[in-house]
């Protein structure tokens, strides 16, 4: 059944997209205020080191140098988070963070003191200035080699800072029973956020003393670590978040906010910060890489019997959001399958690497990779068709998870999967050297934070005298058009125009806390909380209107600022003269609401056992190739991805959504790799790290089904990051299809399938390729 | 520091007479950005990203690679100089009702990207659309709503 919306589910342009055309918009780094200062940070160039001597005193001195900081200048340079759930298996039970190196630098580019001086050019020649000497110490940047007992300890006595598992049935019983079994190992990149807008913002300190900070930022709770940071009262930090230049996750962590509230508070100036390009390289986190070791099982008619695996992810210096990040992992690693015999370790262990964490897909994307590839493989073991064999083997409603979470909506996996193969249409033809082929990728992905977390969001509607209406929330829009669709759902509930919702967002002593812009829990959480206050503002006027004209309540509809009866149209009111009888008997129409997500309790034991999630967005991704055996070059033909979002809130944005998420997961399966040797970061500028172009990606086939059962407001499901899941594992099982071998390390570069290729006994018979062995292995 | 030589430039930009005397090493970006014209945007610095594309003298150009000394005489155009609210330019307006953009940050080169192709090429095929906008990287969209906008533009939509 499908309600009549005058707003939801269109194609409506909103207001910020015009803004956004003309130019209009202050990003973070447009900002600028009198007296402003400029900021630079002063970063390690040693992977792992002892700082033996810091000497600033000749930065300071120079003429237009305003404050030179070292971690000896922070009031609480170092913190400590419990991680929770973990036993003492993992050792390590807290994570240890410092704002600048104290003593011991864990990363290149491990940020040691900040400048901040009248112009850039002044806060780049002091950097120059500044006597730094380092004592070597020794280092692990591989993670496996990280995880045994010998290796040098980054942290603690263990590098192993999270531990998660599966258990369900009995895998070596399963594995018995099974006709076919596949194992593999899997590899997964270490990728870049890549957003254009670099990490930005400007602080100062108020009128009234309260230290604000404007800034880019994915999460404005973040005043808090401030705050923590300075030693302030957190009722004396501000955030004022900005619409965001993209992030992806990668504006999640702390970034420049901590830095700039340290540096205004000091000098009491406004300062700005604004990271390069080679900063936002080797300055801030990556996705984790992944080692997947799967082992699957299955009965000669398709059924799933088992699954084993073992998975590790390098965390990096710092353990940032890598457990929970590990938990998603652990939670997606079955994929959207029934097993019942599962048995799954998880580790994610830290290395002398830059740190990884929150990346659009957080942990769940990099299982696709191998429990899709899994899947396409016992296809071919069976002789089945890789749709059948998955077909037999999808989760419904109703069925319970290897993590013991009831999947409570709809699950339209083959749909999903069907119509993405559909939407690619005739096969292209292929040469002897020019190889094509096609490949699928089923995939899930929750939406919402993890329910022990007890999620809130919070937003306020209020009606003016004139119908128009002002809605406070705390969302920061990170690009994706959050603020526009906080619009959307007020203006249906209202009965209004979009261009009469006009709404403030993200200013975290302004606006009520909505929560933060990760975990695709923007619509669902503060779009339940925007049509909670807009019901409850419309209840007070629908009663105050059912008594002036004497109707029930229930037969009123508001629409274009008039309050009328269905049944009887005649009876009618304007929307301004309900709302001046309100005020007139001080019943203000305004309403502050909070949404509520499902409450679960801690995890307390390192095997998940309990639901963790809200629920699961589903859907499938195809792709059709063309592989040049001779350079081992793969060109993108076709690509169509299909979900089930629930509902659209805005058509055009889901879809931008899904084909953007599409775009930097093919750069995922195909190119990119934020590559180090021994630490030193290789790739920090975007002519060394690869982002698709509009020449990398072809035309994008979007198919959006609505089955309305999320708990997103109109049943909508989150589409964020589901969008990127299924996509390098669909482009990864074309290759596959094109060549008939299997690349289990991602990104498949030029290089891979060359060497893939000439390893294969095909490569023998083809004239175009080098006989035997490569000279070197295959990377 | 070390002190570099400065010269008196004169441009327009947005037809907007300018003169000015600037350091050297000056980069047109920075010029611009400093003169208050911050729709233009510093995504790398580098000539990578296409961010900071502006039209100089009817071409779309990297302003962070170009010195602001090789814009003496030029005619800049930003993407302030294409439409307002009430009257958008047609490539502006198409890409609204296409939704080609997400965060908005490339928005600025991208619409210059592809007026200096319309203004060339008023008819290019899909693929000449693809090749002329892949200097100007976008994160967001995967590119199908741009090409899709600039093509409803060249097939005459928006007239």
């Amino acid at each position: 059944m499908s309600t009549d919306y005058a707003i939801i589910g269109k194609r409506l342009a909103g207001l910020d997209e015009k803004d956004k055309v003309l130019g209009n918009i202050v990003f973070a780094d447009d900002f600028i205020l009198p007296g402003m200062l400029h900021a630079k940070v002063f970063r390690a160039t040693k992977a792992s080191a002892r700082l033996k001597r810091l000497d600033v005193s000749k930065a300071r001195a120079l003429a237009g140098v305003a404050c030179v900081l070292t971690a000896e200048d922070v009031p609480h340079n170092e913190s400590v988070k419990n991680v929770v759930g973990q036993t003492t298996e993992v050792g390590l039970l807290e994570a240890k963070h410092q704002v600048l190196v104290r003593e011991r630098v864990r990363y290149w580019g491990e940020p040691v003191a900040l400048v901040a001086a009248e112009t850039p050019k002044i806060a780049m020649a002091a950097l120059k200035l500044i006597e730094v000497e380092y004592e070597d110490l020794p280092a692990v940047f591989d993670p496996l080699e990280a995880l045994k007992p010998s290796a040098p300890k980054i942290h603690g006595n263990n590098n192993v800072i999270a531990s998660w598992k599966l258990r369900k049935g009995d895998v070596a019983k399963g594995f018995a029973e099974a006709d076919v079994i596949v194992e593999n190992t899997y590899r997964t990149p270490r990728q870049e956020h890549a957003h254009i807008e670099p990490e930005s913002g400007v602080a100062w300190v108020d009128d009234t003393g309260v230290v604000t900070v404007r800034y880019a930022a994915q999460v404005i709770e973040h005043y808090r670590d401030i705050a923590t940071v300075l030693g302030l009262p957190e009722s004396r930090v501000r955030v004022i978040g900005t619409l965001i230049g993209g992030g992806f996750g990668g504006k999640e962590d702390v970034t420049v906010e901590v830095f700039l509230a340290l540096l205004a508070w000091k000098t009491g100036r406004p300062v700005k910060l604004t990271y390069t390009r080679e900063e936002m390289g080797y300055g801030r986190h990556k996705r984790h890489p992944y080692i997947l070791k799967y082992k699957t099982g299955a009965k000669k008619d398709g059924t799933l019997v088992a699954l084993e695996a073992e998975v590790v992810s390098d965390a990096g210096a710092y353990v940032y959001l890598s457990p929970w990040v590990l938990i998603y992992s652990t939670v997606h690693s079955t994929g959207p399958y029934l097993i019942p015999n599962v048995k799954v370790d998880a580790r994610s262990v830290l290395t002398n690497n830059i740190m990884s964490s929150a990346f659009r897909g957080f942990g769940g994307m990099q299982m696709v990779v191998a429990y899709e590839a899994q899947m396409d493989e016992l296809a071919a073991r069976l002789g089945m068709d890789p749709l059948e064999l998955r077909k037999k083997n999808f989760l419904k409603t109703g069925d319970v998870t290897a993590s013991y979470q009831e999947i409570t909506s709809q699950v339209r996996l083959e749909e999903c999967a069907r119509r993405a193969l559909e939407a690619l249409g005739e096969k292209s033809p292929g040469s002897a050297r020019k190889k094509v082929g096609r490949g699928f990728a089923c995939c899930w992905q929750s939406y919402g934070r993890m329910t022990y977390l007890h999620d809130t969001s919070s937003c306020w509607v209020n009606l003016e005298m004139d119908g128009s209406a002002v809605v406070r929330t705390g969302i920061p829009d990170l690009g994706g058009g959050q603020r526009e669709s906080i619009r959307a759902v007020v203006a249906e509930v209202l009965g209004l125009k979009l261009d009469e919702v006009h709404v403030i967002s993200t200013d975290s002593q302004v606006t009520p806390l909505s929560g933060t812009v990760t975990a695709t829990r923007a619509l669902y959480m503060s779009g339940n909380a925007a049509k909670l206050a807009a019901e409850s503002v419309r209840q007070i006027i629908v009663e105050k209107a059912a008594e002036l004209l004497g109707v029930r309540q229930e037969v009123l509809s508001l629409r274009d600022k008039t309050v009328y009866s269905r049944e009887d149209p005649g009876k009618k009111l304007p929307l301004a003269e309900v709302i001046k009888q309100c005020l007139s008997q001080g019943k203000v129409p305004q309403s502050l609401n909070t949404f509520k997500a499902p409450f679960t309790e801690p995890i307390t034991s390192d095997v998940i056992k309990d639901p963790v999630f809200p629920d699961f967005t589903f859907g499938a991704q195809a792709a059709e190739v063309e592989v040049d055996t001779e350079t081992g070059e793969v060109k993108v033909l076709k690509w169509a991805t299909a979900y089930d979002v629930g509902k659209a809130i805005n058509l055009n944005r889901v879809e931008g959504q899904m084909e953007g998420g599409a775009a930097q997961g093919l750069g995922f399966g195909l190119m990119e790799d934020y590559l180090e040797s021994d630490g030193l970061p290789l790739t920090w500028n975007l002519h060394d790290y690869l982002i698709p172009t509009s020449k990398d990606v072809p035309d994008i086939k979007c198919i959006v089904i609505q089955s309305e059962s999320g708990k997103g407001p109109y049943g909508a499901k989150g589409i964020g990051e589901p969008s990127i899941s299924a996509a390098g594992p669909a482009v990864a099982s074309a290759i596959s299809d094109a060549i008939g071998v299997r690349i289990t390390h991602l990104p498949i570069t030029p290089e891979r399938v060359f060497f893939a290729l000439s390893r294969s006994p095909a490569a023998s018979s083809n004239p175009g390729l080098p006989g035997g062995k490569p000279r070197r292995s295959a990377p | 520091m070390a002190q570099t030589e400065s010269y008196e430039i004169s441009l327009t930009v947005n037809d907007r007479p300018l003169s000015t005397r600037i350091a050297a090493e000056t980069t047109l970006l920075d010029f611009l950005r400093e003169q208050g014209f911050i729709e233009v945007k510093r995504g790398c610095d580098k000539g990578d990203c296409g961010a900071c594309t502006v039209i100089m003298d009817g071409k779309a150009i990297l302003s962070c690679i170009t010195l602001a000394l090789q814009a003496d005489g030029a005619k800049i155009y930003t993407v302030k100089s294409l439409g307002t609210w009430e009257r958008m330019h047609p490539l502006q307006q198409a890409f609204v009702d296409y939704e080609a953009l997400q965060c908005g940050f490339c928005t600025p080169g991208m619409l210059l990207a592809a007026k200096a192709l319309l203004d060339s090429n008023p008819r290019p095929t899909r693929e000449q659309i693809r090749e002329a906008i892949s200097g100007n990287l976008c994160r967001c969209t995967g590119y199908q709503k741009i090409v899709d906008a600039v093509e409803a533009v060249a097939k005459g939509a928006y007239r």
